[in-house]
């Protein structure tokens, strides 16, 4: 049934301009980034030669390209998971979902996976640009994977949030903006932290935690802030759906 | 399903239903059977939407019981579910599908097998005279065919019952009398509940009328029980629902 939805999501996203204009216009804002930092790379290559233990290509150019592809995605996400909810409402299709045979929780998770698929094909593309450095010499495949596993979960909680936002309006744009809001704030909540390791905002900042992953480091703190977070907003989500059939 | 031919489909017991204070839908008994067409009339703000939408699942009633089929709704609802079909007042239409994708969404939902979806969407497209639209865009289509795509996507699984929220409302004649004649088709081996304001409609096409004012029952019969005191179903209507100061004030 969760598979069903998330079909008939992705039938209905595809269908229209906005996935190809998003995933065109990432691939070359990306594409661009990239090319800039191999430029940087091969002009300081003969002086990194001299160094002990030098930065290789995947720590100079693939770990940038994958950082700003988590802003990229931060600030498309929310174009995309505003409809998902906040449409069927307007369209009054709701009604059509909640009357088949199927549970609230699979129509969050389905609506959920379809964005998920999605971002895989965002991040097979940034992959895809990754792998073509392998014409002229070897990947750090190790930091390449860890980068992967980063951008997958901070994907996963930018889609819940959204969701979670887009069940909490019958407006698209409304849902949108407040997305964008909520997850801008969770970028820049660590500013005022400094340097401090246990500060709470530090601790509550979603890129904060892909910093980690970002650099090679898979940590278990990291992975369950972001499974935890996933978790919260989707039963959120759920909770949400139940009650507008419970108080009307 | 011979056996069943006689049997309740759908038994409703004291359904209520409460915003805040506001009483929407109070004490309502409902009792079908396999072949019975049931029209359910009021004046607008009666409640039949808020009963139809309690009785498919999509509110949940403040008190009473909604079996279908023997199946409590509250208690397992998607097997419940699984027997009903719902066309709400606006069509739930995905504009962007063309109509076969979107009854073939409608056929999964409700667990069609995989092998038996080509026949069973081109079955209810022939049922719904839909035939040559399939590839067409749903938000392309005129208001008649999209209300018949919406009554398409509430019969798609056979459904031991059919609720249809104001089926006929915006069609021209030719298209409402084609609309009559389904509900008329649907109602031989189903029962069939649908909401109107045409009471020429109830007699056309019901054999059992309930009239709802302000929440309450005010009215429950077969439709030749006005005929045989010799009222019109008009008649019926207007003292039965003029009466507010009876009905409120208890």
């Amino acid at each position: 049934m969760i598979f069903i939805i998330a079909q008939k999501e992705l039938r209905v996203l595809f269908g229209s301009p906005l996935p190809w204009i998003l995933l065109a216009l990432m691939q070359l804002v990306l594409t661009w980034i990239f090319v800039a930092h191999l430029d940087t790379f091969l002009q300081i290559q003969p002086q990194l030669v001299k160094i002990v233990n030098p930065p290789g290509v995947t720590e100079a150019i693939i770990a940038p390209v994958f950082a700003m592809a988590a802003i990229l995605l931060l600030i498309t996400t929310p174009l995309l998971t505003a409809r998902l909810v906040a449409e069927e409402r307007r369209n009054h299709t709701m009604t059509f979902l909640i009357s088949a045979p199927i549970s609230i929780s699979d129509i969050v998770l389905g609506k959920f996976l379809s964005l998920m698929a999605f971002f895989s094909v965002v991040i097979a593309l940034v992959v895809a640009l990754s792998i073509s450095l392998l014409a002229g010499g070897t990947l750090d495949f190790g930091l390449l994977l860890s980068n992967v596993a980063g951008l997958f979960l901070i994907c996963a909680c930018f889609a819940s949030l959204g969701l979670y936002i887009s069940c909490l309006s019958a407006y698209p744009a409304i849902a949108a903006a407040g997305a964008l809001g909520m997850l801008m704030m969770l970028w820049v909540l660590d500013l005022g932290a400094d340097n401090d390791k246990d500060s709470l905002t530090r601790n509550l900042s979603l890129l904060q935690h892909y910093e980690n992953f970002n650099r090679g480091v898979i940590d278990t703190f990291d992975l369950s802030y972001f499974s935890l977070f996933v978790l919260l907003f989707l039963v959120l989500s759920i909770h949400r759906l139940n009650r507008e059939r419970l108080h009307g | 399903m011979i056996e069943q031919s006689a049997s309740s489909t759908l038994s409703v017991r004291g359904l209520c239903r409460y915003f805040g204070t506001r009483v929407a839908v109070h004490e309502i008994n409902l009792e079908l059977k396999h072949g019975d067409v049931l029209g359910l009339l009021g004046p607008n703000g009666a409640g039949k939407t808020t009963l139809m939408r309690m009785l498919t699942g999509n509110l949940a009633p403040s008190a009473g019981s909604v079996e279908i089929c023997g199946i409590d709704l509250l208690d397992h609802p998607s097997e419940a579910k699984a027997r009903m079909g719902y066309l709400p007042e606006i069509p739930p239409l995905y504009r962007e599908l063309t109509v076969s994708e979107y009854l073939e969404f409608a056929a999964r939902l409700h667990r069609v097998s995989n092998a038996k979806i080509r026949f069973i969407v081109n079955r209810v497209m022939q049922r719904c005279a839909l035939n040559n639209t399939g590839k067409r865009l749903i938000g392309s289509l005129s208001k008649g065919y999209q209300q018949r795509v919406g009554i398409a996507q509430a019969i798609i699984h056979d459904p031991d019952i059919v609720i249809l929220d104001e089926p006929t409302v915006g069609l021209d004649p030719n298209q409402m009398h084609e609309i009559r004649d389904l509900i008329r088709e649907l109602g031989v081996e189903r029962s069939v509940i649908f909401s109107t304001h045409t009471l020429s409609e109830v007699e056309s096409v019901c054999d059992r009328v309930h009239i709802m004012h302000e929440g309450r029952t005010v009215f429950s019969d077969s439709i030749s029980g006005p005929k045989q005191n010799e009222l019109s179903l008009g008649e019926v209507f207007v003292r039965v629902t003029a009466d507010t100061g009876n009905s409120a004030s208890f």
